[in-house]
């Protein structure tokens, strides 16, 4: 095994221990528990960058694999077993940053936000094994250990979301993550069965290079089409793309810090991570819903985003469509596109949603200190004029809204823009304009209501004078980790060009895989791709810094110059606007199709149960009772009649034969002597 | 007319009826031990007598010896008995001491 | 007839007519005694058997401990007062028919049964045993052995207590 992967495992473990040492000495820790599970991630963090650095300087990709289970039987010409693994490649290093570096300063943030917490230490335990599924989904080499981890994310999502489980709203979100995601988890795992059964591999190695090979499922393009899909399944549950993404908006019950790890950085990108991986497998029609699957997710969740109030819900309506972004430039073919979007957006959704808590920290305790237990403190509506007061929040949060409605010089720019050009020249090859379309119209969408959001927070006039002089700015525990995601959405990180980053260290280093599908099925070569990629850039850079410009100049006309009233354009598209406050009415929706079924179904078996298996179950307790009724009469008459004639005879009997017993044990012995002599004339 | 193992046979069927004739005929709880030992002796020739006639196989004198032991510890536990039996009602005569008549 | 039957038939003499003496006896002390005669006479059938640490044995144990154990029995429980040394007999007509009828059926067994040995006694050069059985107690047959040891020590721990029991039952009047 190569010492770096020794590493890698260290990293992967960590956390692990911190969850340990926190669940099972929590109450010990008490307040130094944030202390403990930051110091965790933050060797954890450091060992990452390490692993980061020595990974891209070289070329070779660090994969170690021994066999878990032999079956000792060959099925197909391949000998069954079950291969386990770590695997590190660029794309690897550049998650394992991600996750740890977001983690280590959701850690650093919680160590304010949730001070005064009842279940402080518990808070940091769950982190510690959210963080390790993760960082176990980014390093096994295989569909297996992928999909345990996968399971694991889901649990400790759970765990996060429903921290605060005495609030019923809280403890329903978390289960409505955890059933949603178990609806794409299941075809995931058919999926993987799909591949099993062909492959007799879990490895990505082993099934690509079968598929390579010319190895099909079941000998049928289609298989493989559905193989794939099946496996995105997994992806659209935990990356909340349409239609499962209704999990991600409830889920900001969980505490803000939470929301940013799981739903701007970790979580939600493990889907998005997952297509990549699963990227050489995906035919060209399978990548063409995944496509759609994207670019419908990120246009409904941006349409949502526009109307909504509540500063998280807007924000995890954003962080939607910027996973339909992702989804849409993996399956248009812009790989290194799709996954540096992933890494940009984890760094500045990351940072809006720790803003936010901020924010919501400050509004809070001004609420707090003004005993108003009434007022919503995520509402947007009573927030504005904050800038003043908290200076490090608003120009941090300016950063990262600039960064996510793609204006250059900044790194959402870089990845959106590489994107755009993907969408454009995949309707070049393939005639779907649809998708650039949608693209660009979510990217002035992105642009608008982002600022709507800037703008109705920390601009124009706070409504209550009196609560604003309670407000204050976050304590530098808080703002440190701001900082930091701030700096990091600066193009400088990823490219040296702040307007292309086709020649930056991420196109250099995350190049495409190699696809394994066979021709006939796969979608455009990636060498002419990307070549009609860098022809398409030059518009879709012009188109995309105009489409965000004028999202942002309505931002401001509407909000800040008050030139166009937004309540009269409320009014006059009252329906429109019910449509897209009721998030297009998909909980009702599910309310009344999937949630109902399952009610008609159960209330269907508690009738049946009720009136049928307890029937037949009454009717036996009385056929029963029947039959011991008449059991009893006869035990009472002839059995029991039996039983004394028995007796009766026996003393009769006993009493002629007691004569023999004279006591005396010499009589006996002759007894037993003619036994034996019998015994001894048989034998003779 | 050499001596068989029909001899020894003859000798131990012998010393086994009088001992049976002593358990069962003697009041004497003691005599009743002593016809126990005339058995156990009886008994321990065919042992040997077998053991001599098999090919002089020394697994008939290891049972005869274990015999021996057991006959050892029998009349040590059987005269503490017997004692007791005598405290207890002042005779030694087995056809008096008739408890488990009733 | 050669010195061998010879022998055989003086000891096979002795050990049932001793014997007979002790079943038929009237006194106790005379059967005691006489009982003495029968265990000589069957450890010499031993040695005739080639079980010469058998024969020793037997006259160690028996003679030494079993015999001396009775005659402390027979002096211990015999009523002094009334001098009742003899000892009676009883159930005689049903004993004497039930072991007329067993004997004849032992003999019928012994001499229906076809052995798996052989008839006659063959020829054995002179060695002492006590070697072999010394190594069979200690190998296949150490766990009997250990058995043993176990049993003798319950029974002396039992005899012990019984007779320690008895001590107490005479300074506690109540309890009878």
């Amino acid at each position: 095994m190569i010492p770096e992967l020794n590493i890698a495992l260290a990293i992967l473990l960590l956390p692990l221990v911190s969850f340990v040492l926190l669940i099972f000495f929590g109450k010990r820790f008490m307040e130094k528990s944030g202390l403990v599970g930051t110091t965790f991630l933050g060797i954890d963090l450091l060992l990452a960058i390490y692993i980061f650095f020595s990974k891209l300087a070289v070329e070779t990709r660090w994969d170690f694999t021994f066999t878990w289970i032999d079956f000792h039987t060959v099925v197909n010409n391949v000998p069954l077993k079950i291969d386990i693994g770590i695997m590190v490649d660029n794309l690897t290093a550049v998650m394992l940053v991600v996750v740890t570096l977001i983690s280590f300063l959701v850690h650093l943030f919680s160590i304010a936000y949730m001070k005064d917490d009842v279940r402080y230490s518990r808070y940091y335990a769950n982190l510690g094994i959210f963080t390790f599924s993760m960082l176990g989904i980014v390093l096994t080499n295989n569909y297996l250990l992928m999909y345990v981890f996968w399971e694991l994310v889901g649990l400790s999502s759970y765990l996060l979301i429903g921290h605060w489980y005495e609030k019923k709203s809280a403890s329903d979100a978390a289960k409505k993550a955890f059933v949603v995601n178990r609806v794409g988890d299941l075809g995931f795992f058919i999926g993987i069965m799909i591949v099993w059964m062909q492959f007799s591999t879990l490895t990505f190695d082993g099934i690509f290079s079968a598929i390579g090979h010319g190895n099909i499922p079941f000998g049928s393009n289609t298989w493989l089409t559905a193989a794939g899909l099946l496996i995105f399944c997994g992806a659209v549950g935990k990356s909340a793309q349409f239609p499962l993404h209704v999990w991600l908006p409830d889920a900001m019950e969980g505490p803000t810090p939470v929301s940013a790890l799981i739903h701007a950085a970790t979580m939600v990108a493990a889907g998005v991570y997952l297509v990549a991986r699963t990227f050489p497998m995906l035919t060209a029609d399978a990548l063409m819903v995944i496509a759609y699957t994207g670019a419908i997710t990120a246009f409904v969740a941006a349409s949502i985003a526009i109307v909504q109030n509540d500063i998280k819900k807007i924000l995890a309506y954003s962080t939607v469509s910027q996973l339909g972004y992702m989804v849409m430039g993996l399956g248009v073919g812009a790989y290194t596109a799709g996954v540096m979007h992933l890494v940009t957006h984890a760094a500045f959704k990351a940072g809006l949603f720790l803003a936010s808590g901020s924010v919501i920290y400050a509004m809070h305790h001004a609420l707090h200190h003004l005993n108003d237990h009434h007022t919503d403190a995520q509402d947007v509506r009573f927030m504005g004029g904050l800038k003043s007061k908290m200076p490090v929040t608003f120009w941090t949060m300016t950063i990262f809204t600039l960064a996510i409605s793609g204006v250059p010089l900044t790194s959402g720019f870089l990845s959106k823009d590489e994107i755009l050009a993907g969408t454009l020249a995949y309707s070049h090859f393939t005639g779907h304009s649809l998708i650039p379309i949608i693209g660009f119209l979510v990217a002035g969408l992105t642009a608008f209501y982002m600022f709507r959001m800037l703008i109705l927070t920390f601009m124009g006039e706070h409504h209550d004078k009196h609560r604003l002089d309670h407000i204050h700015e976050s304590p530098r525990v808080m703002t440190i980790p701001l900082m930091v995601l701030a700096a990091l959405s600066f193009f400088v990180f990823f490219s040296f060009n702040p307007i292309s980053a086709s020649q930056g260290w991420f196109f250099q280093k995350m190049t495409y895989p190699t696809v394994a599908v066979p021709e006939a099925i796969a979608s455009t070569p990636t060498v002419e791709f990307i070549e009609e990629i860098h022809h398409q850039h030059t518009m879709a850079m012009v188109l995309s810094v105009a489409v965000s410009g004028i999202g942002i100049l309505l931002a401001f006309v509407t909000y800040f110059w008050k030139k166009i009233s937004a309540d009269a354009f409320e009014r006059a598209l009252k329906p429109v606007h019910t449509f897209l406050y009721r998030k297009w009415f998909f909980d009702e929706l599910y309310d009344a199709t999937a949630v109902a079924a399952t009610l008609g179904t159960a209330r269907l078996l508690a009738w049946f149960d009720g009136t049928i298996i307890d029937g037949v179950v009454n009717g036996a307790g009385w056929l029963t009772k029947l039959v011991s009724v008449f059991s009893g009469k006869f035990d009472s008459y002839v059995v029991d009649g039996a039983v004394n004639f028995t007796a009766y005879f026996a003393g009769l009997l006993g009493l002629s034969v007691r004569k023999v017993q004279t006591g005396k044990v010499q009589t006996y012995m002759i007894f037993a002597i003619i036994g034996f002599m019998v015994l001894l004339a048989l034998y003779i | 007319m050499t001596i068989t193992l029909t001899h020894f046979l003859i000798i131990s069927a012998v010393l086994f009826s009088f001992g049976i004739y002593a358990v069962l005929t003697r009041r004497n709880a003691i005599m009743v031990l002593m016809g126990l030992e005339l058995i156990l002796n009886s008994a321990n020739i065919n042992f040997l007598a077998f053991s001599r006639f098999g090919g002089m196989n020394i697994e008939g004198q290891m049972a005869a010896i274990f015999v021996i032991i057991l006959a050892a510890a029998e009349a040590a536990v059987a005269l503490a008995i017997v004692l007791n039996i005598y405290k207890r009602f002042n005779t030694v005569n087995v056809d008096e001491i008739s408890l488990l008549k009733d | 007839m050669n010195m061998y039957e010879i022998v055989f038939y003086f000891f096979a003499f002795v050990t049932v007519a001793s014997a007979a003496v002790v079943v038929f006896s009237r006194n106790i002390v005379y059967s005691a005694f006489s009982l003495l005669f029968t265990f000589f006479g069957v450890a010499g059938i031993y040695v005739l058997l080639n079980a010469d640490f058998l024969a020793i044995t037997q006259l160690l144990i028996y003679v030494g401990g079993i015999l001396v154990l009775l005659l402390f029995g027979v002096m211990l429980t015999t009523n002094t007062v009334n001098i009742d040394i003899k000892s009676g007999s009883m159930n005689v007509i049903p004993a004497v028919s039930v072991v007329a009828v067993l004997a004849g059926l032992l003999g019928g067994v012994f001499w229906t049964s076809d052995w798996f040995v052989s008839k006659q006694m063959g020829d054995l050069p002179v060695q002492t045993t006590s070697k072999e059985i010394g190594n069979a107690l200690i190998t296949t047959h150490v766990l009997p052995f250990e058995v043993a040891s176990v049993i003798l020590l319950i029974a002396i721990v039992g005899a012990a207590m019984m007779a320690r029991r008895e001590g107490l039952k005479s300074q506690n009047p109540s309890s009878k």
